[in-house]
């Protein structure tokens, strides 16, 4: 796809483990958190990623934006190497790459300081990128809080004194700040109140729409992903299974562990029976995972399955993905 | 009032007889309500002890019984394990044991699958509704996803800021619901069915400390009208079982849920 915005190549991260001794540290197994991922964002776009916890979800987000260093892998950004970029390049190049990658927290009671204002914590990336004159500042910094939704005396209080959603907004205010091309959702409403993640999705909606934004939305939470992605893919033990337009997806999921995590949530209309695959066991651990296939253990069609490889991520039409060996149309 | 006893009136004494004997809770966070010090089997065993008068032997036979009862698998050996061996799921599964261990008549589930992967979700959930067949025991179910509400549930408690807005027969709550605060939560809740518009409830939850005045929901309301801010609300039988705290209700004519056919 020529008008990608990112591309993203047989991305890995493993993490060794140690046995726990005095003397001898001894390596006794690898976590395969993100395990050759590859897929592309469109500008304008957002791209979900869902999976159960300890997927690779948040290991992904990281590596993207390079704040923890790859085993292996690329990611382009606008047509640069990021990986190269943050090696090799100069200070002021690796600036003007953070500046067009920005990420929103899941905890916004763990990712604002305490003790600074919300002016300061706004105006802070003007400190570092320097892109914004002092005697702008404050236009600048009430400009954004307008645009999130909150008024112009909030910039004289401190964190304590706002609610989960109105911190959530905080944050992304401050990720605003630098005017990214691209931002990364990391379950930004996975700890605010039910009656106000409608507030924020539709906050990140509208931005989108009026500043031409793409996201990378990252979620556990099904609901939410079908809500506001325009693609999808679904995780598992570090591996993407499946990645195909949102609607698409959630219609017509081809892979069975896309369709036992569909299944499996809830859905508030009483009327709606539904067939349910409820999956037997849990998620191995992603500490030397299963060879082969990694979903084998808790598939409902494994007897059948006769391969021992890993299945590889083929396009089925529509630019539709799925990596398995029984492909079900149904 | 429980079993025709009035359970405020009672002494701390006799309410611990009750506790975990006709009465019992599953609590929300598995991994801090067992205990990380003892085994499974003497967390299981405390309980039945302290209700029953049964023998040692009797005892450990029970408390395999139950783990078999919950699905965890060879429950022999580990039932010997702490807490900590155990994933979110097992650890649930345990919690759900020690709850029935005197066979309730009354169980609370306190948000018993908030912490659980979807999938492991779907299995506690499962679980629970075929439990609550097989032991006749009358079940509430504490949560905020209107989702398990609608496939779990026969009738529906709203609360909002410590006061009930709506009781009704969960079906008639999704489809008529009479109160402002639940239609507007319904409409906020995103599906995984279909993409919405989602609406917006303006404004924060009120800090308790002080409670706005009159219907507590007014400041966020989009009927409010001057008598909802002095005056608090009533509950009001609109229908059969279903009961609503609103002045306006009459006059107000709200959407619920697209319900399937």
């Amino acid at each position: 796809m020529s008008d990608a915005l990112i591309h993203i190549r047989d991305l890995v991260k493993y993490f060794p483990v140690y046995s726990r001794g005095v003397l001898l540290k001894r390596e006794i197994g690898v976590v395969h958190a993100v395990d050759h991922i590859s897929f592309d964002i469109v500008k304008g776009e957002t791209f979900g990623l869902v999976g159960e916890s300890g997927c690779g979800k948040t290991t992904a987000a990281r590596l993207i934006l390079n704040l923890i260093e790859p085993t292996s892998g690329e990611v382009c950004f606008q047509g640069e190497n990021v990986f190269e970029k943050f090696k090799l390049g100069s200070s002021e190049e690796k600036l003007r790459l953070r500046r067009k990658m920005q990420l929103i927290f899941q905890n916004p009671y763990g990712s604002l300081d305490p003790r600074m204002t919300i002016f300061d914590i706004v105006s802070e990336p003007f400190i570092i990128h320097k892109h914004v004159p002092k005697n702008e500042w404050k236009d600048r910094v009430y400009k954004l809080l307008s645009l999130v939704g909150l008024e112009e005396y909030h910039a004289e209080r401190y964190p304590h004194e706002f609610s989960g959603g109105q911190r959530q907004r905080i944050c992304i205010a401050r990720a605003l700040a630098v005017e990214p091309d691209f931002m990364i959702a990391d379950e930004p409403v996975s700890s605010l109140d039910v009656s106000i993640r409608a507030q924020i999705l539709n906050l990140l909606n509208d931005l989108q729409k009026n500043m031409g934004l793409s996201y990378l939305y990252i979620s556990h939470d099904l609901s939410s992903v079908r809500q506001i992605s325009n693609r999808v893919a679904v995780m598992y033990l570090g591996e993407i299974l499946e990645l195909a337009d949102t609607d698409e997806l959630f219609d017509k999921p081809i892979h069975p562990y896309t369709k036992a995590l569909i299944q499996a949530v809830p859905i508030p209309d009483p009327k709606t029976k539904r067939l349910r695959l409820i999956l037997p066991g849990e998620v191995p651990s992603p500490i030397n995972p299963p060879e082969g296939c990694r979903f084998r253990p808790r598939c409902p069609y494994a007897k059948e399955c006769k391969r021992e490889e890993a299945p590889k991520l083929m396009d089925v039409g529509r630019g539709h993905m799925v990596a398995c060996h029984i492909i079900h149309y149904d | 009032m429980f079993n025709g006893e009035d359970l405020l009136k009672k002494s701390e004494e006799e309410m611990r007889k009750l506790r975990g004997g006709d009465i019992a809770i599953i609590f929300q966070d598995p991994s801090s309500s067992l205990n990380p010090v003892y085994t499974v089997e003497t967390q299981l065993s405390d309980v039945i002890r302290a209700h029953q008068n049964l023998a040692q032997d009797e005892i450990t036979e029970r408390a395999v019984e139950l783990l078999q009862l919950v699905g965890l698998p060879a429950p022999e050996t580990r039932m010997q394990e702490y807490p900590h061996q155990f994933s979110g799921g097992m650890k649930q599964r345990v919690a759900i044991a020690r709850a029935l261990a005197c066979e309730p008549k009354l169980l609370f589930a306190d948000e018993p699958t908030t912490n659980l992967d979807v999938t492991i979700q779907a299995q506690v959930l499962r679980l629970l509704n075929e439990l609550k067949t097989k032991l006749g025991m009358s079940f509430v179910m504490i949560t905020h996803d209107m989702g398990i509400i609608a496939e779990l549930t026969a009738r529906t408690v709203v609360l909002y800021a410590g006061r009930v807005c709506e009781i009704a027969q969960t079906p008639d709550l999704f489809v008529q619901p009479r109160h402002p605060y639940t239609a507007a939560l319904l409409a906020a809740v995103p599906r995984l069915d279909m993409r919405k518009t989602l609406r917006i409830i303006p404004g924060n939850i009120p800090n308790l400390i002080e409670p706005p005045t009159g219907c507590r929901f007014h400041p966020r309301c989009d009927y409010a009208v001057e008598n909802c801010k002095e005056e608090t609300p009533v509950l009001e039988q609109v229908g059969s079982e279903h009961f609503v705290a609103c002045y306006r209700w009459r006059d107000i004519k709200l959407k619920g849920e697209r319900v399937s056919e």
